[in-house]
């Protein structure tokens, strides 16, 4: 099996897996970082949504072996210390019914805001649309995305 | 031993003290054994092992409270929501409190089960009464200290003061309290000076959560475990016949493929039964795999091939059965007032109305997973799972444990909606352990998910109403579903009592595909047809479809019917303050409005749908909703509850399409099967009824009402009537906003 060597949240890792492995599965089984979680493996609903390149990008459709000099951020490694404005707003406002898709909803909120810093309501709308919430807590993301704008 | 008055029971059986090692206190109860009169009770009291116990309040000498939540957490917001309530009678401050999930651990007479929106309402007293009893232990460990009468004592905060102005931490007296018995009567709060209830407390797993740390079952890794996939029969009434595993070895990282299925067999043949087993015999083809990648890999690499056993179903088949039942059969009667026949005989006008429903899977966003180690002395289960007494009842049945035998840890779920009442995944991943004598992890895909699921049922209504001189005089609702019917308390649902001659019955067709409960089982379709049928009848009448459903109500509180499950003022309330707040008539023009109500799992609900027309095509912009729960114990997360479930209701209403063709599911996976998304989504403002009533579900009831809301809308707005969902397939247009 191929060894790659990946940039995950400022650190440089080994892994040796096959080269069709998609970064999700890399992250969670070999990295033992699973906060990107597994919906629907197809890149249609965001629960696996990480940064490429501070980028926001679907790592369950994205192979391991073309990753090669990029830098790749997780929801663990948005912020040392957990309080990026996105996830302080998220926890202001009392977002997550189950919880299970909303890293994925921060990782697209806040590469979102790092390009748009003023959204309006309708550019959130469209820029959060990718990402499936089941529980529908979608009128506290949408919140949330507006409040973590202001802090930025 | 069964108890039937609620004088035989005593505080002393459900609760029990002790001193911990390190020092602190512990209370141990059974919360839901307290609550239920009919509960089995342990046998000997003062034998009781601490794992007799469900939930748990620990004191330590430092004063730290832990609360072991006994509730599994689904997002339906229990974890906190429950221990809130001890914190309040325990008088604590809430930020000093911690909560950790209990485990299920052995003995028999244990009940968790996260559904039917019942937990709080079924624990509300248990949870006062465990939080005020050791209050006043400690308390009276203070009285005792001081020698005083414990009448004089004040506490707040988990701060004890006397008359002298002396105070005392609980950590202080916790030692002592420990040792006291446990009083036969406590003091409740009143109501007016709780100062957690009915103030917002964040979800206890909130920071957790916004880091990506692990909590859910597919996030669990234990020492040397591997993972597997299930492959199971691609349709329903299939049967393995061989399979060929050679490209799958070859799969890097594929340890092994296997089969299992025998031990369902047995335990079908045993004659042992459980209502959340709800597997097929066949045999199911097993990859093991060192990582998930292989496991999904090695499984799409598996050549199988299969038998049909019975007839292959379809959704065109499903529909005939169902007309057939509606329209050529008696049905089973729930209800019947009056004379129901004679009634549409007289009528002046008769109107009669067809409802269906597509099968609905429920699509958790967290797929189904559990961990399972089975050695040869005991089990150990991790994982997402509504039901983990029946879970480990069954595993402990199928392969030969006592119950102290097996060790079930619960985790947080990625969604719960009904699935994972059923216990299927648990005892697949339990018979492979068992078979590979390894730790190991089913994993499903969302194929998997969708296609091998638990559904809610096709459904069909067909409701009838006899007219004379202005007024509702009969009332007909005939119910067509599969493998299951309505719940009986429904037919005693609204307007049962509200119309003079009122009739419901129900048919059923038995079929291979497995159904189950989905958030709000029947009455997430049953509300939608009623309350369009009612806005039908409001536009038949040249009534104000609000208006129609108080004249309705009008005398239903004075009917001595035990049967009514509703209360007329609370519908009532819900409806007058739904009209004020979401300005009923009185919107921009422009905006369309509809109107429902619906009562469900006992919590009272109306809401307005605000709609507008864009391009030809509905847009719907604001949902307000009026709420009788009782008693709100955590407001934020009493809101998140009904916004959650408002939409899921609108978009499922709107959206999900599913079918069944040759026995197997058409839709696979969220390419095809649309789910409602943020920019489809409406404002959700919910406003609560204020009152000093116990407090109710919240998980479900927002739901129901919801697709009829918007269909009664969508006819204000374009004058046309909706029959079915998913309402887009109805209104024969593919996108709602583009
Ligand atoms: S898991 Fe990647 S988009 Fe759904
Ligand atoms: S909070 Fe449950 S899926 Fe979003």
């Amino acid at each position: 099996m191929p060894n790659y060597t990946l940039n995950v949240n400022g650190q440089q890792r080994q892994v040796t897996v096959d080269e069709d492995t998609p970064l999700l599965w890399v992250l969670r089984d070999e990295l033992d970082l699973v906060g990107t979680k597994f919906g629907c493996g197809i890149a249609q609903c965001g629960a696996c949504t990480v940064h490429i390149d501070g980028v926001a990008m679907r790592s369950c459709q994205m192979q391991v072996s073309i990753l090669d000099g990029t830098k790749i951020t997780t929801i663990e490694g948005l912020s040392t210390d957990g309080k990026h404005p996105v996830q302080e707003a998220w926890e202001t406002i009392d977002v997550p019914q189950c919880g299970y898709c909303q890293a994925g909803q921060i990782m697209t909120a806040s590469a979102f805001l790092a390009e748009n810093k003023n959204p309006t309501e309708e550019e959130i709308r469209n820029a959060m649309h990718g990402n499936i919430c089941r529980c529908a807590a979608y009128n506290r993301i949408e919140k949330a995305v507006k409040l973590a704008s202001k802090n930025l | 031993m069964k108890l039937h008055k609620k004088d035989n029971f005593s505080r002393r059986n459900f609760l029990k003290t002790s001193v911990l090692a390190s020092g602190g206190m512990l209370i141990g109860f059974n919360f839901l054994t307290a609550c239920k009169p009919e509960a089995k009770m342990p046998v000997d009291i003062a034998n009781l092992n601490f794992n007799d116990f469900n939930a748990y309040i620990k004191i330590s000498e430092e004063g730290f409270v832990t609360i072991f939540s006994p509730n599994p957490e689904i997002g339906q917001g229990v974890k906190t929501s429950m221990p809130m309530i001890i914190a309040e009678e325990l008088d604590v401050a809430w930020q000093n409190v911690t909560v950790a999930q209990a485990d299920l651990d052995t003995k028999n007479f244990k009940r968790q089960v996260a559904g039917g929106s019942q937990s709080i309402r079924s624990s509300w007293s248990v949870l006062r009464e465990a939080g005020a009893t050791a209050k006043q232990m400690l308390m009276q460990a203070a009285a005792n200290k001081w020698q005083v009468d414990i009448s004089t004592l004040k506490v707040a905060n988990g701060i004890i003061t006397n008359n002298n102005g002396d105070t005392l931490g609980y950590g202080d007296v916790v030692k002592e309290a420990a040792l006291l018995e446990v009083p036969e009567k406590v003091t409740l709060k009143e109501l007016k000076d709780f100062t957690i209830i009915g103030k917002d407390a964040v979800n206890v797993d909130l920071h957790k959560i916004v880091t990506g740390q692990p909590l859910y079952g597919l996030d669990y890794k234990a020492e040397g475990m591997v993972y597997a996939t299930v492959l199971r029969p691609p349709a329903f009434g299939q049967e393995l016949v061989s399979f060929d595993a050679t490209a799958a070895k070859k799969v890097t990282g594929v340890i092994d493929v296997i089969t299992i299925g025998e031990k369902v067999r047995d335990f079908k043949k045993s004659g042992e039964k459980n209502w959340s087993f709800n597997l097929s015999s066949s045999d199911k083809v097993v990859v093991i795999a060192k990582n998930t990648w292989a496991a999904i890999k090695g499984k799409k690499a598996i050549k199988a091939k299969w038998k049909t056993i019975t007839a292959l179903e379809s959704t065109e088949k499903h529909e005939e059965v169902l007309n057939g039942i509606l329209n050529d059969t008696k049905g089973k009667v729930r209800r019947e007032d009056g004379n129901v026949a004679k009634a549409f005989t007289n009528a002046d006008k008769v109107i009669e109305k067809t409802y269906s429903a597509p099968f609905l899977p429920h699509n958790c966003m967290e797929p189904m997973n559990f961990y399972a180690n089975i050695t040869k002395e005991k089990v150990h289960l991790v994982g997402p799972i509504q039901t983990p007494e029946a879970a480990a009842n069954v595993v402990g049945k199928m392969f030969g444990f006592a119950q102290d035998k097996i060790h079930l840890e619960m985790t947080r779920m990625g969604g719960g909606f009904g699935r994972r009442l059923y216990g299927d995944f648990v005892f697949e991943v339990a018979e492979i352990a068992n078979k590979i004598q390894k730790p190991v992890k089913l994993i499903s895909t969302r194929e998997d998910d969708m296609t091998t699921g638990i559904y809610r049922p096709s459904t069909k209504y067909k409701i009838s109403a006899a007219l004379k001189d202005g007024k509702v005089l009969g009332y007909h609702l005939k119910e067509a579903s599969i493998n299951g019917n309505m719940y009986g308390s429904i037919a005693h649902f609204f307007p049962a009592g509200c119309i003079p001659n009122y009739k419901v019955e129900t048919g059923n067709y038995k079929s291979n595909v497995t159904t189950g409960a989905w958030r709000a089982p029947y009455t997430n379709f049953l509300a939608f047809a009623e309350q369009t049928f009612f806005d039908e009848l409001a536009t038949e009448l040249n009534t104000d479809p609000i208006q129609l459903r108080l004249n309705l109500l009008e005398n239903i509180d004075s009917k001595k019917d035990k049967r009514i499950q509703y209360s007329g003022k609370r519908t009532k309330d819900v409806i007058e303050l739904v009209r004020e707040k979401g300005n009923w008539g009185k919107v921009a023009a422009g905006i369309y409005q509809g109107f429902a109500a619906y009562y469900s799992h006992n919590t009272h609900v109306a809401e307005i749908a605000d709609i507008e027309i864009k391009n030809g095509l509905p847009v719907i912009k604001k949902v307000t909703v009026a709420v009788d729960c009782g008693i709100v114990v955590n407001p934020t997360g009493a809101k998140n509850q009904v916004e959650g479930g408002v939409l899921d209701g609108i978009g499922h209403a709107m959206y999900a399409n599913f079918s069944l063709k040759d026995g197997k599911p058409t839709y696979k996976n969220f390419d095809t099967y649309r789910l409602i998304r943020m920019n489809e989504t409406p404002k959700v403002e919910v406003y609560f009824v204020e009152n000093n009533l116990k407090p109710t579900g919240l998980g479900e009831p927002g739901l129901p009402p919801a697709g009829g809301a918007v269909a009664n809308a969508i006819n204000a707005a374009l004058g046309k009537r909706l029959y079915s969902q998913p309402f887009i397939k109805d209104l024969k247009k593919q996108t709602i906003l583009g």
